[in-house]
């Protein structure tokens, strides 16, 4: 009998662990041969820790279980008629919307079994790029159209080609996994779920652009993460995956994970380098981009895990069948990572172009406390706050655009009416003043201005208003990265939509 | 008090074993503070020999970085996610309730020394939020009775 229990940190962190050991001592306590495999997250965080049991129908689930419901189980058969089976996991209507690309072995596999890793279409990818030129395989993810992931949205192929043409002794492959954004744990859940697909889309793009060298940045936050990628580079290596000839092709490939220092900016990519390099996370000026002068100053592919890890499927099922699906100019699929104050949270992949009020009022089920979902911020902490009269744009890089707004890391915090939108514009810049990696001065300076400008606001001085949207305009257009430039997303929206958040301060002043 | 020149000796044998890298500085201080608990004032120059840099340009990068400590911190660490996602599920009420429990601000450690309270932002966790990580073990769902039996586990 095999029995599934994820070794997700969000399972983790709600008992899966103790589930797990209760199940093997029941098992053992009733003489039962039961195999105990720690998967990754089907993504159904309100049903973990989810637990399935493999029948001759297929895999059946049952959640969220704890450690007192598992001798019951047993006692039961593990049959579908208990009050915690939820039946077939595959016929589960959460997992039947989705189109599982990046994420299709993510919560399936043994993360650490490579031979379950290829037994559900892994490696299929590699094993076609191994054949092929570098340019080949550039003009293969360009034909995609596949978008940088981790928020900038920069064509990925065209990235590729920069790095495949420019001149250098030693180019190199930078999986960003610094997952920093509140809202999104994708990263997380790729490499905690199925850590080898990363490897393959690294092995892929370097064996794209010529490089042979990769480094995964991930962040000191996933500790849980930081040890399946540490086995499973170990596993690459020993089964030939990673070393001097890839699946005995003669080109050489090497890896290593690098884990960050808790600075919220290294995931900006060129403090990124400057961290990887043994430097202060200082952002760097471009030109020159990374591309051409990355890593020690050589030709380097910078890209978001789940860029990288949509690479092998691209490959395996080729440029169209990604590229069908999608809206407008963002192709393909998007793990839309649903959090925040909401009912049903987790990760949910599915082609671009949903409406946010399908995502979270659909799919999500509106918010965990039952009360009126009042705003979402989209992207992280550099995203813009949406109000529900903008709850009809389709998910898409241009349509968020459009609304003043980014899709980010496509992580959705869900609030409900309780939230004060001034406090959280507040809390945009002082996440901005902590964060700040100190270069520039808009960033610098201008989010402890922000933050006492806020606090004025807060005092009901409504003469700081216009302060706060010219300060906004100059960290937006003088800041010398992301973290600077996009902070006033969450404030700017939070002031245009929310102006009675503002507002009540003032008139509160003045009674 | 650490003794000096044991840890000039272990300092010594993690250099070596991370000099074959490419930007080793980072990995060097993860280890020191995994062997002691925090970097010891005393390590600087000898990594800063190793690595051909100023003690200067070392310190400059140890104190950029939220994690690396220059003291010990308590015998438990207890973090508690500050961003957005879990602020939506009460992250705020509890963050009060574990100051007034402990008897700490942030980055403080209680008088016993038992455990340094820590703000962090974002553990993936944004889904099952508030969320915690304590000595390393992440924690979805706190609430303020979750914190209390954290609290009464870390103070045993």
């Amino acid at each position: 009998m095999k029995i599934y229990v994820p070794r997700d940190a969000a399972a983790k962190a709600l008992g899966a662990d103790a589930v797990a050991a209760a199940i093997e001592t029941e098992a053992r306590r009733r003489a039962l041969d039961v195999t105990v495999i720690r998967n990754g997250s089907r993504g159904m965080i309100w049903l973990e820790p989810l637990v399935e049991v493999e029948t001759p129908a297929g895999r059946m689930a049952f959640g969220p279980l704890c450690v007192k419901d598992v001798a019951e189980l047993f006692a039961a058969g593990w049959l579908e008629d208990h009050p915690k089976a939820l039946g077939l996991t595959a016929d589960l209507p959460w997992l039947r919307g989705q189109t599982r690309l990046t994420f299709a072995r993510v919560g399936v596999i043994d993360p650490l079994n490579l031979a379950d890793f290829r037994a559900h279409g892994g490696m299929a990818g590699l094993e076609r790029a191994v054949a092929m030129t570098g340019a080949g395989i550039v003009e293969e993810v360009t034909k995609s159209g596949l978008r940088g992931r981790g928020g900038a949205g920069f064509p990925t192929g065209i990235k590729w080609k920069t790095v495949h043409d420019a001149p250098g002794a030693q180019k190199y492959i930078v999986a960003n996994a610094d997952e920093g954004d509140s809202g999104t744990f994708a990263d997380r859940m790729l490499m905690e779920g199925d850590p080898f697909t990363l490897i393959e889309g690294m092995v892929i793009a370097g064996l794209a652009v010529g490089a042979t060298k990769g480094f995964i940045y991930s962040r000191s936050e996933y500790p849980d993460a930081n040890v399946v990628m540490t086995e499973a580079i170990r596993i690459a290596r020993a089964e030939g995956m990673l070393g001097q000839s890839v699946l005995g092709s003669g080109r050489a490939f090497e890896l290593e994970l690098r884990v960050g220092a808790g600075a919220y900016v290294c995931g900006e990519e060129t403090a990124l380098l400057n961290s990887l390099e043994g430097k202060r996370g200082t952002v760097r000026a471009k030109p020159p981009l990374p591309a051409l002068q990355g890593f020690m100053g050589q030709p380097t592919v910078v890209n978001n895990v789940i860029s990288l890890a949509t690479v092998p499927v691209i490959l395996a099922k080729g440029a169209e069948h990604y590229a069908a699906f999608g809206l407008g100019r963002s192709r393909g699929t998007i793990p839309l990572q649903i959090a925040g104050n909401v009912k049903h949270g987790g990760l949910y992949e599915i082609a671009f172009g949903l409406t946010l009020h399908q995502i979270v009022n659909e799919i999500g089920g509106g918010t965990a406390s039952g009360r009126p979902v009042k705003a979402v911020q989209v992207g992280g902490p550099l995203g813009a706050y949406l109000a529900p009269h903008q709850f009809e744009t389709p998910f898409g890089y241009e349509e968020y655009s459009g609304q003043n707004a980014l899709i980010g890391h496509a992580g959705l915090t869900v609030f409900d009416d309780s939230a004060d939108m001034l406090k959280l514009a507040r809390f945009a810049m002082e996440f901005c003043a902590i964060e700040s990696c100190g270069k520039c001065t808009p960033c610098r300076i201008g989010a402890v201005r922000g933050m006492e400008t806020l606090d004025r606001i807060g005092r009901g001085d409504a003469a700081a208003i216009p302060l706060l949207t010219d300060l906004c305009d100059t960290m937006k257009a003088g800041s010398l990265c992301a973290l600077g430039g996009f902070t006033p997303y969450p404030v700017m929206s939070a002031l245009t939509h929310f102006p009675d958040d503002f507002a009540a301060h003032a008139k509160e002043a003045a009674e | 008090m650490l003794d000096e020149t044991a840890v000039s000796a272990r300092v010594e044998d993690i250099i070596a074993a991370h000099l074959g890298m490419e930007g080793p500085l980072l990995p060097i201080l993860h280890a020191v503070q995994l062997e002691y608990g925090h970097v010891p004032q005393a390590a600087l120059p000898q990594i800063a020999a190793a690595l051909m840099l100023t003690r200067a340009e070392v310190h400059g990068v140890m104190s950029f970085y939220h994690d690396f400590r220059t003291e010990p911190a308590g015998r438990h660490v207890m973090k508690l996610c500050r961003a957005e996602s879990c602020q939506s599920v009460g992250a705020d009420r509890v963050a009060d309730h574990a100051r007034a429990q402990l008897g700490v601000d942030w980055h403080e450690t209680t008088a016993d020394g038992r455990v340094t309270l820590e703000p962090v932002f974002c553990l993936g966790l944004c889904a099952c939020g508030p969320a915690a990580m304590v000595d390393g073990r992440v924690v979805g769902r706190v609430d303020e009775a979750r914190l209390d039996q954290l609290i009464a586990e870390v103070r045993r």
